[in-house]
């Protein structure tokens, strides 16, 4: 096969590439850096200095776990898979909000001492740990996802990958809450209770356009969920280590659902007279 | 009884995974009062890092798939060690699973005509795993996540149980701390489900977070509970190698699924060079075929890149032990060169490996639709765990019940890809079935205070050695490094003894390891904790690995390099002797029934 020969040359060449990155960094040569962690409990803290010796390959959360080897054992942080796909070890990295595991020094201005604190729209516990129940709490107000009868006799339902692709988008999301950290709604105004914020709205969008959800919660996100005080700064998207495109996919299609609801009394008529997705069926099992 | 915070349910699981996650979802269906221990947040669990898929038979894309084909290439894989009770129920269930989840809103990849995709993956004789994409995991916790949190389920989030509690021979409850304030809880139950997961942090090259320190392999075995096969860990084969930072993150076996070949630096597709006599007959001849399988072709057999885990991650070994390596010590994966099969290869890779495009873009400066990733093996998983009941999950001790990983006897002497995220589902909902039918067949246990007591000043005893010794840390990491070397891929008796030597000096290490700063979210104090856990499923590891004199499937040994037929006719079981001492028996498999037996002649 004429692929096979273009195919070991592009071996024997990747090898080569991966040979010289070897030799200017992946541990074999290291230099001190600073970090100037958040160190605290509670909302009392301060910003301390760490110096480590840090190599190329290397991400924020490898050295926060190396300066807790050489001595700040009590270094309070989260994190699991390393690898991105848990959300756990979400923090402020230079102010901005950020996965301790998949943000590589090499992003970094290295000759600066390296900011991290705790996502600051929430609660802090202890030094990069906040308090993020909130999140959970606004997941259980929003109504489960209901179905509609199976499609086939076996039970099973048909769906076109179109319709899938719609709502896979929103389900790729890990729970990180860095949309939650940069929504000013949270941040600033610390209105967790009253608006379910960027994370919860995508969960919500992603029930809402369900191929086979049959709930209505537009009225839900009106009353209940306070959608009407996200304006749209689409600083969450900015953010989205998932590449969600929360604003403009997410919330912006259910703002229209509930502005065509509550506000246009034609759509409102051809409801009634259909009498489609009706809003009162919450309390149907889901199994 | 000291003043601890007290609850009380019929059943606690602890570990919210995805078998954790089914097991409490399926006793509070029972009208079980239902605890659920989550060591860290709610969703966080390692069933996240599942990527490939779920194995179940539905057949939606080769309709020559039923159950017992399924049953068949699991026993296979496991080298005939399975209990194949499980791997029967597990074949025949795991497609009403699959299908429940969709119930409860997974979304799956669908096919041309609307239903679930499937997909090829090793040792799976038929594309069999339902996916999304390669974060299959995600999908699930989050969809079992979304639908607990309406149930009626208490949630305990980031809570690590330190021991189980017993009410004579009979389970009690368990005892744990809250991590966000350090405080003690005693939960009592009438049943407990073990869902803790595996063993992998033992190891210093592992795709395996923090959490996998063997908790509920050790809670079980402090309990009086019997272990079986031990020696089985599954070395992934293909783990990132560089940088040194991400070394053993996964690397979706999806990607050989997909099309993806193994080479070494000269290029040379060096699986080709050994297929093991069992899987001659299911292995493709050339690349074409290979390709074709890759693409559906039902004419087609599997690519050699397809075969068993074990096997694989040994090629791969032998590449490198040959001087045939990639530059960082792995060999090379690439998906890359189907650009010259298909016209819009790089956004069928976009679209196909999401995840994996992403992962090695940004912590590796890899662009895998254009180069080839350098992968070795990773540690991944335990095949052996708590010996159960294969029915109803229950183990040796009255009232312990354990499914998923921390479970044993599916998987036999090694996992097929995807039979993984199926055995959380499967025998979660029956763990969870069972434990609450017993539960309330039981009155409420006594709890026992002076027991309780001890275990607290036990778990507090590295705050009063405060800048004593040394910390939890080094000990911890000398040992990873120790099992890596002695314990790991290829085994010998000399080292193994070296092992079991090292580790009474790591315990004597472990038992003087002090930690600073005060109980609030102190990971120190935490470390030293699971340390405890991690040292002796070290040495049931060990022990069992020094047992099996032959190699087969997850297990190789170097001065036994071939499989004897006597040692497949038994299970090595694990039990604490009366002082303490790792008893190490032979328990032979029960007779297999004939209709299975059938079956598996049939599928030869």
């Amino acid at each position: 096969m004429p692929a096979n020969e273009s195919f070991a040359r592009n071996i024997a060449e990747s090898g080569q590439r991966a040979a010289a990155r070897s030799n200017t960094s992946a541990g074999t040569e290291s230099h001190a850096a600073t970090f100037r962690i958040w160190r605290g409990s509670g909302a009392s803290g301060a910003l301390q200095d760490y110096s480590t010796s840090v190599s190329e390959g290397m991400v924020v959360l490898d050295a926060i776990h190396q300066i807790q080897a050489e001595g700040a054992t009590d270094l309070a942080v989260r994190w699991n898979c390393k690898a991105g796909k848990c959300g756990s070890c979400s923090a402020e990295i230079n102010g901005m909000p950020r996965l301790l595991c998949m943000t590589r020094l090499s992003e970094l201005d290295m000759k600066k001492p390296v900011t991290v604190e705790p996502m600051r729209a929430f609660p802090p516990v202890k030094d990069l740990v906040t308090d993020v129940s909130s999140n959970f709490r606004a997941k259980k107000r929003i109504r489960k996802f209901t179905p509609r009868p199976p499609d086939a006799p076996d039970g099973t339902w048909r769906m076109a990958q179109a319709d899938a692709d719609r709502v896979q988008e929103f389900r790729k999301c890990i729970e990180c809450f860095l949309c939650q950290d940069v929504c000013h709604v949270l941040r600033d105004h610390q209105l967790h209770e009253q608006f379910v914020g960027p994370r919860l709205l995508v969960h919500a969008a992603q029930l809402e356009m369900h191929p086979l959800d049959v709930l209505d919660r537009t009225e839900d996100l009106k009353e209940n969920h306070g959608i009407g005080y996200c304006n749209i700064t689409k600083c969450c998207t900015k953010v989205c280590p998932e590449h969600i495109t929360i604003t403009d996919n997410a919330i912006i299609p259910l703002k229209e659902r509930v502005v065509d609801r509550s506000y246009d009394p034609i759509a409102k008529l051809v409801r009634l007279m259909r009498g489609r997705k009706s809003t009162d069926t919450g309390q149907g099992e889901a199994r | 009884m000291a003043e601890y915070q007290r609850h009380e349910h019929d059943v606690l699981v602890i570990g919210a995974g995805g078998a954790g996650l089914r097991a409490a979802i399926e006793s509070a269906h029972s009208g079980a009062s239902v605890g659920l221990i989550c060591k860290s947040l709610l969703g966080k669990a390692h069933t996240v890092m599942a990527e490939g898929g779920i194995a179940a038979a539905l057949g939606n894309v080769d309709d020559r798939d039923n159950w017992q084909v399924h049953f068949a290439d699991t026993m296979r894989g496991g080298q005939y060690l399975n209990n194949w009770r499980m791997a029967e129920i597990h074949a025949k269930e795991a497609p009403d699973r699959v299908r429940e989840l969709e119930a409860l809103g997974a979304v799956f990849d669908r096919t041309a005509d609307g239903r679930i995709l499937q997909r090829n993956f090793g040792g799976h004789k038929y594309p069999r795993l339902a996916h999304v994409g390669d974060r299959t995991g995600l999908e699930i916790i989050r969809t079992l996540q979304d639908y607990a949190v309406h149930q009626p389920i208490d949630v305990h989030m980031e809570c690590t149980i330190v021991s189980l509690l017993k009410d004579g021979n009979r389970i009690a409850g368990a005892l744990g701390y809250d991590r966000e304030r350090g405080r003690f809880k005693v939960f009592a139950a009438k049943a407990v489900v073990l869902a803790t997961g595996g063993i992998g942090r033992a190891y210093s090259v592992t795709s395996n977070s923090w959490e996998y320190t063997g908790d509920g392999h050790a809670l079980a075995y402090n309990a009086g509970a019997a272990l079986q096969d031990m020696e089985f860990v599954q070395f992934h084969p293909t783990g990132m190698v560089w940088p040194p930072s991400v070394r053993g993150i996964l690397v979706t076996e999806g990607v050989r699924g997909e099309g993806g070949i193994l080479v070494n630096k000269e290029g040379r597709r060096f699986m080709f060079d050994d297929i093991p006599e069992n899987y001659k007959g299911q292995t493709a001849d050339n690349e074409e075929e290979g390709w074709r399988y890759t693409q559906g072709d039902k004419n087609a057999r599997r690519p050699p890149e397809l075969l068993t885990r074990d096997h694989v991650a040994r090629a791969i070994m032998n590449e490198v032990r040959a001087g045939r390596g990639s530059p960082h010590g792995g060999v090379f994966l690439d998906i890359s060169w189907i650009s010259a099969k298909l016209p819009n290869a790089e956004d069928h890779i976009k679209k196909k490996l999401p995840s994996m495009y992403h992962q090695f873009k940004q912590l590796a400066d890899i662009d895998i639709t254009k180069e080839p990733m350098e992968v070795g093996p990773t540690t991944h998983y335990v095949m052996g765990g708590i010996r159960v009941d294969g029915d109803t999950q229950m183990s040796s001790v009255p009232g312990l019940f354990a499914a998923g990983e921390c479970g044993a006897g599916l998987h036999g002497a090694n996992r097929l890809g995807g039979n993984s995220l199926s055995d959380l589902l499967v025998f979660g909902m029956r763990a969870g079935k069972y434990a609450a039918e017993f539960a309330g067949r039981q009155s409420s246990p006594k709890l026992d205070g002076q027991q309780a007591d001890a275990i607290v000043r036990t778990a507090l005893e590295p705050f009063d050695r405060q800048g004593g010794g040394e910390g939890p840390y080094q000990v911890e990491h000398d040992l990873q490094t120790m099992m890596q070397e002695l314990v790991g891929i290829v085994r010998r008796e000399d080292e193994i003894r070296r092992a079991i030597d090292r580790l009474s000096t790591l315990k004597a290490r472990a038992r003087k390891v002090s930690v600073t700063g005060n109980r609030e979210y102190n990971p120190g104090w935490h470390t030293a904790l699971d340390l405890q856990n991690l040292l002796a499923v070290s040495e049931i590891v060990a022990r069992a690995a020094l047992e099996r004199k032959e190699s087969r499937g997850g297990h190789f040994r170097d001065d036994f390099p071939e499989k004897d037929p006597s040692y497949g006719k038994f299970n090595i079981v694990i039990r604490r002797g009366p002082n303490g001492e790792v008893q190490v028996t032979r328990e032979p498999i029960p007779e297999m029934r004939e209709d299975l037996k059938k079956i598996i002649e049939e599928n030869k």
